[in-house]
Formats: C-alpha cells, sequence, structure tokens
C-alpha cells in the first residue's frame, strides 16, 4: 500500500520501484495499481513506433523539449527488445534522451520486452498508468524497432506516429496490412536523405487509397529531421490537432470503450491463465499430460477440456 | 513470474568519448541475462543518478578513462546521497592509478577494475555483491 500513496505525493523512488514490481509481476503490485487506478485517466498518450533505427527516440527527445517549454510534464515509456537465448537485454533508448534526465518534468522509464510479442512489453500499460497518476499530462510510449505487424501501440495510445525512412522498400511495402494502417500521423525522419521525397510519395498514395468516412481523422505524411529539430514544431501541431478532433468529433468515446475492453479482456486471459496453470503444476498434472502427449495416450484437446470442466464446476 | 530481474546501469561520466569499453561490459551483462541501461557518453553525475532512479537499478556500472575520475566519481556517490538513494551499489572501470584507488572507495565506489579484467570477473563480481531487491 504504502507505494501507492508515496506515488500520489510525489515520491520518484516509490514510482520507480512499482515499475519494478510490476515488471517483475508481483502480486503486491496490483494492490497498489488499484489505489491509482481512480488518478489515472489524464494524460494524453502518444504512440511511436517504426523500424529499428529510423530515429524514434530521437523524436521523442525532440517531442519532450518542445512539451517541456509549453510547461507540460512528461513521462516516456521506451520498450527495446530482450534476448530470446539469455533474458538479457540492453535498454539503449535512454541514450538519445538523457538529457531530460535531471528535469523534474520528465520522468523517463526503459522496458525490455521479455518475450512478449506486439511491440511493448506486458507491463506498458500499467506503467505508463502510474506515470499518468503520477501527474504526467503527456506519456510518449516508444515500442521496439518493429517490422510490420507489431501494432499493440494502436489500442494504447490517444495517437500513433509511424515513423518511416527513406529507402526500406517499395510502394507495395505501403500497401501491406500492418503497422502501416495504425498511424494517425506518419513521419518520414531523416527527410533530407536521398529517396525522402519518393518516401512521402508513397506513404501519401497509400493513404489516398484509404476509404474515409466522412468527418475522419485524415492522416497526414510529415517531414522531420530530428537530429536537427527540423519539423518538429510542426509535429507537435499535428498530434495537438489530431488531439482536438478526437475530443471534437467524440471518437475520444470509441477508443477509449475499446481500451478498456482490451485491458479488461487481457488481464482476464492473464489471470485465468496463471490461476488454472499454476494449479496444474501444483498436483504434477502438467506433466502427466505431457508424457501423455508424448506417448499420443492423451490429446491436448480433451485435456484442456477436462482441466477446465473440473476448474469450473457446474458451468459452461 | 514473481522473481526480481538484475537491472544495472551502464554509464559514462565526463568528456571522454572511449565507450568501448563501456559497450562490451553491457554487453558482457546482457549475455549473463541481465537488463542493462545504457546511457551512453558525456553523462554528468546528476543525469546519472536521476537515471539510475528512474530505472529503479540494483547498480552503477561507470567506465571512465579521462583522468577526472576523482572529482566525477565521488559527486556520483555525493548526489545518490543527497537523493536518498545510497542503497544503490556503484563501481567503476578504466585507466585509474593504483593510488587513487583507496581514496575512490572511501567516496562510496565499492570496486575499481583496471584495464585487463575479465568480463567475467566483473559480471562474477556483481553478482556476488549486489542482491537485486527484495
Amino acid at each position: 500500500m504504502a507505494l501507492a500513496e508515496k506515488i500520489l505525493e510525489g515520491d520518484i523512488r516509490a514510482a520507480a520501484r512499482l515499475m519494478r514490481d510490476i515488471d517483475d509481476g508481483f502480486k503486491s503490485a496490483l494492490d497498489e495499481l488499484k489505489i491509482l487506478y481512480p488518478h489515472t485517466g489524464n494524460a494524453f498518450i502518444i504512440g511511436i513506433t517504426g523500424p529499428p533505427g529510423a530515429g524514434k527516440s530521437t523524436l521523442v527527445d525532440q517531442l519532450t523539449a518542445v512539451y517541456r517549454k509549453q510547461g507540460k510534464r512528461v513521462g516516456i515509456v521506451a520498450v527495446d527488445p530482450t534476448s530470446p537465448f539469455t533474458g538479457g537485454a540492453i535498454l539503449g533508448d535512454r541514450i538519445r534522451m538523457n538529457r531530460h534526465a535531471d528535469d523534474a518534468g520528465v520522468f523517463i522509464r526503459s522496458l525490455a520486452t521479455r518475450g512478449h510479442l506486439g511491440g511493448l512489453s506486458r507491463s506498458t500499460m500499467d506503467v505508463a498508468n502510474v506515470m499518468d497518476a503520477m501527474g504526467m499530462d503527456i506519456v510518449i510510449i516508444e515500442t521496439v524497432g518493429v517490422g510490420q505487424d507489431e501494432v499493440d501501440i494502436v489500442r494504447m495510445a490517444h495517437s500513433t506516429i509511424v515513423v518511416m525512412v527513406p529507402g526500406l522498400g517499395d510502394d507495395i511495402q505501403a500497401i501491406k496490412a500492418g503497422i502501416l494502417e495504425i498511424g494517425d500521423l506518419f513521419v518520414v525522419n531523416k527527410a533530407d536523405r536521398e529517396g525522402a521525397d519518393r518516401t512521402v510519395r508513397e506513404l501519401a498514395t497509400m493513404l489516398e487509397m484509404n476509404q474515409y468516412k466522412k468527418g475522419a481523422w485524415l492522416p497526414k505524411v510529415l517531414r522531420t529531421e530530428a537530429h536537427c529539430n527540423r519539423g518538429i514544431e510542426e509535429l507537435v501541431a499535428e498530434i495537438e490537432a489530431h488531439r482536438s478532433h478526437l475530443y471534437q468529433s467524440g471518437e475520444i468515446r470509441e477508443f477509449l470503450q475499446e481500451k478498456n475492453a482490451r485491458v479488461f479482456m487481457d488481464l482476464l486471459k492473464e489471470r485465468l491463465f496463471t490461476e488454472v496453470f499454476q494449479h496444474l503444476h501444483v498436483n504434477g498434472r502438467y506433466r502427466a499430460i505431457l508424457e501423455g502427449m508424448a506417448a499420443r495416450r492423451e490429446d491436448p484437446y480433451s485435456a484442456v477440456e477436462k482441466i477446465l470442466a473440473e476448474r469450473f464446476k457446474g458451468g459452461d | 513470474m514473481s522473481e526480481r530481474k538484475f537491472r544495472v546501469l551502464v554509464g559514462k561520466p565526463g568528456l571522454d568519448g572511449h565507450d568501448r569499453g563501456a559497450k562490451i561490459i553491457a554487453r558482457a551483462f546482457r549475455d549473463a541475462g541481465f537488463e542493462v541501461i545504457y546511457t551512453g557518453l558525456h553523462q554528468t553525475p546528476e543525469q546519472i543518478v536521476a537515471a539510475a532512479i528512474q530505472e529503479d537499478v540494483d547498480c552503477i556500472g561507470l567506465s571512465i578513462l579521462s583522468g577526472a575520475h576523482n572529482t566525477l566519481l565521488p559527486r556520483v556517490c555525493e548526489i545518490l546521497r543527497e537523493k536518498n538513494a545510497a542503497d544503490i551499489m556503484i563501481f567503476c572501470g578504466g585507466v585509474i592509478p593504483d593510488d587513487d584507488i583507496p581514496g575512490l572507495k572511501k567516496a562510496g565506489i565499492r570496486e575499481v577494475f583496471t584495464p585487463g579484467t575479465s568480463t567475467e570477473a566483473i559480471v562474477q563480481w556483481v553478482k556476488d555483491n549486489v542482491k537485486p531487491r527484495a
């Protein structure tokens, strides 16, 4: 309990510790999150996604500088991949943004994916919630470098920015499904590089092919050179335009409904699974099932049905 | 699932740009299963401590080859104490004369690794001397 109350009083170390407890799956973290939940829902969440090396961290750094100039408090959650072999990770997003580290109005947290797919860690939403409860006006979530299919961010962020760079592929890449469908804004970073005009054109053409409902938000393609701070003010203006659109059009209600449904379902799935699976381990059933499958004595379909029938007696 | 993952911050305080050693150490910790927060070059003591607190690391490893270790490293320890974070253990590596080591340890640096130390020895030392938080 102590952590949540300290966090609400502005204790940075308590916040950092709770994030750790969340990431490490400590049961106590849930009790703390219960206390914080009524204090969340105020931060505007911006998602930044795109391929590795596109300049996501540098953009986050520059966006943070602009929002700080406006006097807003900024929380940053930066996700990098975990090694599938050792479980270790190098979390290097801070390299680009650590000039903000000792600014009391900024809190940066690096997270490792820990085997979670989708471009984020399992803990990302809850860590962002802690920042929200800390009173951050803006929370920026930077995904791992993504390929084509890591789209979890779109349910989490009010505005999702897809960052691309010149030279990654032809215009067929741009009409494939996946991350190119999820942007509320598209940024072609490193816009001073050769091929930038073509990339902008291809993205714009792709967007023109989309069917938009009347009054829907039309995603724009912006050009930035994040390392020398070009195009950043325009990007912030466009994010703010999207934010206004969300509220004026009422789309925010739909967004929140979907987001809350997702949060609830994910939690339910995780807890149900853990509940049942831990029990299987305790009484040695798990190993017996695997042995049964190896000998083709038992099939996995019946095994699961049996376990569910025992676990949830009387209901189906 | 509720098992602590080791988190270590690897950084380079001050002005020297030689980050090969820091990167090798970061990689060695990664391969040993640690989560390594790498803050990169040219960090002030204030930035290092702020990052260590926000990331809730168990320890800080600093690489320094500029010769400014007697100024910068005790300053990091001092700020950790000011911020009520002296429980975060700190060690360093680099070109550090033997004569300077007692002074650094007195200032709060728990161990000093000089050239020639193997990465295995450093990782093992951290495993032996740092417990992830309860």
